[in-house]
């Protein structure tokens, strides 16, 4: 029971971070129909700036690591905007050249971190909380574990709220449907583009900084290995359905957590056949649009 | 209804030409449409009526001059001159479906004092389903917030692409009188292919045949002339009359054009009918 409690929630753990990703990714999606491939460069960037935060405040204080969090977020969120203001607002519509030009920012990208901060990882360190442990029903869970699943909730709270609430967050939900009849409507929906790429680079800098604990070490490759599965989230979630990127994240990192355990470490593998069945026979995704 | 041909336009169509995927779907296209009323812009199936509405607010690329009171906007993205002053009314509605009847409006509302009380009085069906997703309205409702969003803005011209398409023949009644009462506040650019519907509404009509005005003039005079409309539309205005009569107890007003439409133009000496129009989603009209 308790290695089931302990997958559990190391499983929601994961899932939150796969979340963190996957939600701006789906939105990116969904509205502008990009496949941005640099986004796992948007979460690699937040982690290492989170990380020169804290080594410089004190990496052992809930202070720093606060800190982190937000300069992780806001470089994520800067490094987005101008991504999307400089390369990708003059190729919307073209397809290919978004998938290159995403692609090339993102082995450029791995160039530069490993310029700046070499090519191994970098081991970090944070509240000593961190690093014990704490009861759930006989299991011992990390509670770093808990930081990342009340991140990734507040993060959707957050965008659920901004996405019902605000006249932005309509336009977005209405682009995501049908972005020529908001435009049609008088809607500069390039503004839209911009806000919806902030917003993603913020939860992938955020996602960064709580990958970097979760797993102990922020490096160059991070963000790509993330990325990885976190494009495995967003198709079987659904293109553009947030709902349904928070969903596969769970059923995602949970299976497989599970996997990895009962079946001898084929969680990457189950995972895979899993996005098989579902681009089969639901290629829609489980919550997203039909086509 | 009377015919404003002699009044300066609102919208001035000069050599619109517009391409989809490679194929012309717009050629050489120019008109006018007046200040004040209703212009119809007619054509058989595919003859590029859509086409000719989607660029002249830039959704489809195009070229040409297209002028707004006298002012240019064929430069303008298309989010922008809409702002000048262009309501515009999509075929097949294309309302937000998870978006709110409440939502759908808000979202169109571009000034700072939306005509809220007008869209309540034409529309007061959609007060009452204001909380209601849009995508779970019927065609008619749907076809109502369409309507109401361009009806919210103080619009100089409103561009409209067949809003009784596929409607239930009392619906397509409710539709005629809302753009009667909006055409009284605001001129109007109307696709239609009800010809009942054109009839009581329309002065002027501009007439497609394979993506080119090949008529304009006034619109009653246009329907009353028997050759003329067989040519160009491959159906004349009584013809459509009698088989809507025949066919309103079972079928909707708009099917029923589209079935006389169909079975005259085998019978009509029209010019060849352009390509499918590839802008068009939706089989039938």
């Amino acid at each position: 029971m308790s290695t089931v409690i302990l997958l559990l929630v190391t499983g929601l753990g994961l899932g939150a971070l796969y979340f963190l990703v996957a939600s701006g990714l789906s939105l990116i999606y969904g509205l502008m129909g990009v496949l941005n491939f640099a986004h796992g460069s948007f979460l690699t960037v937040g982690a290492f700036a989170g990380w020169e935060v804290a080594r410089r405040t004190g990496a052992d204080s809930w202070f720093s690591f606060l800190v982190s969090i937000l300069i992780g977020a806001a470089v994520g969120a800067l490094f987005a905007a101008f991504t999307e203001l400089v390369l990708i607002r003059r190729l919307y519509e073209r397809h290919i050249e978004q998938v290159l030009i995403t692609v090339g920012l993102s082995l450029a990208t791995v160039a530069l971190f490993e310029g700046i901060w070499g090519t191994d990882p970098v081991f970090i360190d944070g509240p000593a909380w961190f690093s014990q442990t704490t009861n759930l029903l006989g299991a011992q869970i990390p509670n770093d574990r808990f930081i990342s699943i009340i991140a990734a909730a507040l993060v959707l709270l957050g965008m659920v709220l901004f996405l019902k609430r605000t006249r932005y967050g309509m336009i977005i939900r209405a682009g995501v449907e049908n972005r020529s009849m908001v435009t049609a409507l008088g809607i500069d929906v390039r503004k839209a583009f911009t806000l919806v790429f902030t917003i993603g680079g913020a939860a992938a800098g955020l996602g960064g900084v709580l990958a970097s604990h979760y797993f102990g070490y922020v490096s160059p490759l991070l963000g790509g290995s993330l990325l990885i599965f976190a494009f495995i989230v967003t198709v079987i979630g659904g293109l553009g359905s947030l709902t349904g990127a928070a969903v596969a994240s769970v059923a995602v990192a949970l299976l497989q957590q599970f996997a990895n355990f009962y079946l001898f470490g084929t969680g990457d593998f189950v995972v895979v056949i899993a996005l098989a069945l579902v681009l089969l026979f639901r290629p829609s995704g489980l919550l997203g649009r039909k086509s | 209804m009377t015919s404003h041909t002699t009044a300066r336009p609102i919208l001035d169509v000069a050599g619109l030409n517009a391409r989809i995927g490679g194929q012309q779907v717009v050629e050489d296209v120019s008109f006018t449409v007046p200040a004040s009323g209703i212009t119809a812009l007619l054509g058989r199936n595919g003859v590029g009526k859509t086409s000719t509405i989607k660029a002249l607010i830039g959704l489809i690329d195009r070229t040409g001059r297209v002028e707004l009171d006298g002012q240019r906007i064929d430069k303008d993205p298309t989010w922008k001159l809409i702002r000048r002053g262009v309501g515009y009314v999509p075929e097949d509605r294309e309302v937000f479906g998870k978006l709110t009847v409440a939502e759908n409006l808000r979202l169109a509302e571009r000034d700072a004092h939306p005509r809220r009380e007008l869209v309540e009085q034409l529309f007061p069906d959609l007060v009452k389903r204001s909380g209601q997703m849009a995508g779970t309205l019927s065609g008619g409702q749907q076809q109502m917030v369409s309507l109401a969003r361009a009806l919210l803005n103080d619009n100089k011209v409103l561009l409209i692409d067949e809003p009784t398409k596929g409607l239930a023949p009392k619906i397509v009644q409710e539709v005629a009188e809302a753009l009667e009462q909006a055409a009284a506040t605001v001129p109007i650019l109307l696709v239609e292919q009800n010809l009942q519907v054109v009839r009581r509404l329309a002065g002027d009509a501009v007439v497609l045949s394979g993506g080119r005005v090949v008529h304009t003039g006034n619109a009653l005079d246009f329907l009353d002339d028997e050759d003329l409309t067989r040519r160009l539309l491959g159906v004349h205005a009584d013809a459509e009359q009698e088989a809507q009569e025949a066919e309103a107890p079972v079928a909707a007003g708009a099917t029923a054009v589209s079935s006389s439409v169909a079975a005259s133009s085998t019978q009509a000496a029209a010019p060849a009918p352009a390509a499918a129009d590839p802008a068009r989603k939706g089989a039938g009209l």
